[in-house]
């Protein structure tokens, strides 16, 4: 019979190598699907994770990579620090949708002037956005005990539909002959979040990306409220004897997921998206979530996990192109890499026995 | 704006069919966070069986046929959940998001063929006599079988956690798990059958939406429904007949807005669709003051270890 023993401390070995076992068998039960669905799948995971790095076309799609990694790597990086410390901010999509608005709205504003402070400005204005989205689940669950998993939730719903309000109305690009969407940033100079190096596929959204896992990593290991934050996931009753402040906490970790999910958000619509437009989000914000865990909620691991995130983004629309490969494919590749996480995780934290008989 | 093309009779019959799909997952809920299990994967577990009711009864021209798909739908995505979280130990809120990650996918993929399409039309259920009767007729005794199978619900599992053994143990093992399992329950066992019932009740409130409220099938048609059925369980207060209640509450809302923006009110459509959102962030609000009513072991690790 085989038997759970739970292990003093969880593995660090396995948890290093539990993500990789994961990405390996989605492949593989991937490959099934992709089988089920007609295609050749060692032909459509080579399209998905080989062509993007090394395939022929390689040095069109890597700079492709940063793209959209970095949005997904910076809403990550904030929701690890409120997952760690058991706080669920799950609305990221909504914080990221606000950031937008409100860094594009900022930049709009001073339209068609140019000047060097509009970016700056905008950056400002897109995580005040995310910010303040995010504060309102912290403040409810402060304040009155609000569940923030389910708020912050409802506030993505919300999101997008002032998002469809203001690019229907306020954002609306007036010499637009009606159709919905905002100004394109990439006429506007002073307000576009261009390639620092031209094709690299790096912008600010990129360097904001990494400073983030940079600041993470100092964060939890070298201050006081990172220790905080720890100290709450890992041991929630002796955090509260050693006198952490959990409002403080809550309020924290919420902020700064929100802030950066806004941030996240400007730097798309002003870059990559290049317009507010009803369906710019590409659910970052959801598919972050999986980042988040696949990263192991280190920053460093979340690095990774985002880029490797986006290797299914992009070989995923190769593949679409390609092969025909329909986008929902994968989405629940995507999804069962999530599964496929927590289940191996089962090693990290317990040790797996064989015994004669039920012992226990 | 014509306020008076609001019918009030055709309005609270058209409520109570909007708040069937939140009725049957949040009944399927309760009974699972009763036990001590939080399953945020509602919203998966509906689209999964919003698309698995419509394929099927697409497919064989029975709509009945097409929901009791639907319940197995629900329930074999809720099993997933049942392995991640009682065999495999992983933290609920995770494997919960990953529920709805991966049904929301699964649902797009299987759905494709099926946009659209029109499904056979589910008969209603004319009860004889009393559905002539004035206002009440239209309002009470006019509608299609499983809106009567959602009050039923409410009223069977209401009997079963008060008066019968199964509630007992069912509120025994999401009370406090350890102890059940020192009276000798089987903590996981109990668990993962009132998963399974979760999923069933989630997976048909999903087919309720695409066969017999909207009926078509699009992508992400749920559109949140099963996340306002998690809060709706917070706003009953773990009780059953609080959940009929808040869901024609919300059922209502939702319904009158629609009329509103049809008959072209001067608010913004964009105002009146999040409202229901909005609203339902304000009674978590309110009801989230009162925090005893919550099962004492709801979304804890068992393991017999321990």
């Amino acid at each position: 019979m085989i038997v759970l023993e739970k292990r003093p401390q969880p593995s660090r070995l396995w948890s290093l190598a539990t993500p990789v076992v994961a990405v390996i068998i989605t492949m593989i039960a991937g490959g099934l699907l992709f089988a089920a669905l007609g295609k050749n799948p060692v032909e459509a995971i080579r399209t998905i994770f080989y062509d993007p790095l090394l395939g022929e076309y390689a040095f069109y799609y890597r700079p492709q990579l940063l793209v959209k990694g970095a949005p997904l790597i910076l809403i990550a990086i904030g929701l690890s620090l409120g997952f760690r410390a058991g706080i669920w901010n799950i609305g990221a999509e909504g914080q990221y949708i606000v950031g937008a608005i409100c860094g594009a709205g900022a930049g709009l504003a001073f339209y068609p002037t140019e000047s060097v402070f509009i970016f700056p400005l905008m950056v400002i204005a897109g995580a005040l956005g995310g910010w303040i989205w995010g504060m309102i689940p912290a403040l409810l669950k402060v304040k009155f005990g609000t569940n923030e998993i389910l708020v912050s939730l409802m506030l993505v719903y919300v999101a997008e539909q002032l998002l469809a309000s203001v690019s229907l109305g306020l954002l609306k690009n007036p010499e637009g002959f009606g159709f919905p969407g905002s100004r394109n940033f990439q006429s506007y100079d002073s307000a576009h979040n261009a390639e620092l190096i031209v094709g690299s596929g790096l912008h600010w959204g990129v360097v904001a990306a990494f400073i983030a896992v940079i600041l993470a990593y100092v964060l939890l290991n070298k201050h006081i409220l990172g220790f905080n934050i720890r100290l709450t996931g890992e041991a929630p009753r002796a955090a509260k004897f050693g006198g952490v402040n959990p409002t403080r906490l809550i309020l924290f970790c919420l902020g700064t997921s929100g802030a950066l999910a806004g941030l996240a958000g400007l730097f798309e619509v002003s870059g990559p998206s290049g317009q507010i437009s009803i369906d710019f989000n590409n659910a970052y914000g959801f598919t972050a979530i999986i980042v988040a865990f696949l990263g192991r909620l280190h920053p460093v691991g979340i690095l990774f996990a985002g880029l490797l995130m986006a290797l299914t983004y992009v070989g995923g629309e190769i593949a679409q192109s390609s092969l025909g490969l329909p986008s929902a494919a994968i989405q629940v590749f995507q999804g069962m890499l999530l599964f496929f996480l927590l289940a191996l995780d089962l090693l990290t934290n317990f040790r797996i026995r064989l015994s004669k008989k039920g012992s226990v | 704006m014509d306020l008076s093309a609001i019918n009030p009779i055709l309005l609270i019959a058209s409520l109570m069919v909007a708040a069937t799909p939140l009725v049957l997952a949040s009944i399927g809920e309760l009974v699972v966070e009763k036990a001590g299990v939080l399953n945020l994967g509602v919203e998966g577990m509906m689209i999964v069986g919003a698309i698995s009711g419509f394929a099927i009864s697409v497919e064989t021209g029975s709509p009945a046929l097409g929901l009791v798909a639907a319940m197995l739908g629900g329930a074999v995505l809720s099993l997933l959940f049942a392995f991640l979280t009682q065999v495999a130990l992983a933290n609920q809120v995770a494997s919960g998001l990953a529920l709805t990650l991966f049904g929301l996918g699964l649902s797009a993929l299987l759905g494709q063929g099926y946009v659209g399409v029109k499904p056979p039309p589910m008969a209603r259920l004319d009860i004889p006599v009393l559905s002539d009767l004035p206002v009440i007729g239209p309002i009470l005794f006019s509608h299609d079988p499983v809106l009567y199978i959602g009050i039923a619900l409410i009223a069977i599992v209401w009997v079963a956690l008060k008066f019968t053994r199964v509630g007992l143990v069912l509120r025994a093992v999401g009370e406090n798990h350890e102890a059940a399992h020192a009276l000798g329950y089987h903590v996981v066992r109990v668990r993962v059958l009132a998963i399974l019932f979760g999923g069933a009740c989630a997976g048909l409130g999903g087919a309720y939406i695409s066969l017999i409220r909207v009926p078509q099938w699009t992508e992400g048609m749920t559109a949140g429904i099963g996340w306002i059925a998690l809060a709706l369980v917070v706003f009953a207060s773990w009780k059953p007949w609080r959940v009929l209640l808040g869901a024609y509450l919300f059922g209502g809302i939702n319904v009158l807005q629609l009329n509103l923006q049809a008959a072209g009110v001067a608010i913004p459509v964009e105002y009146l669709a999040m409202s229901p959102y909005v609203i339902t962030i304000l009674v978590l609000v309110i009801m989230s003051r009162d925090r005893t009513s919550a099962p004492g072991s709801l979304g804890r690790i068992f393991h017999a270890s321990n």
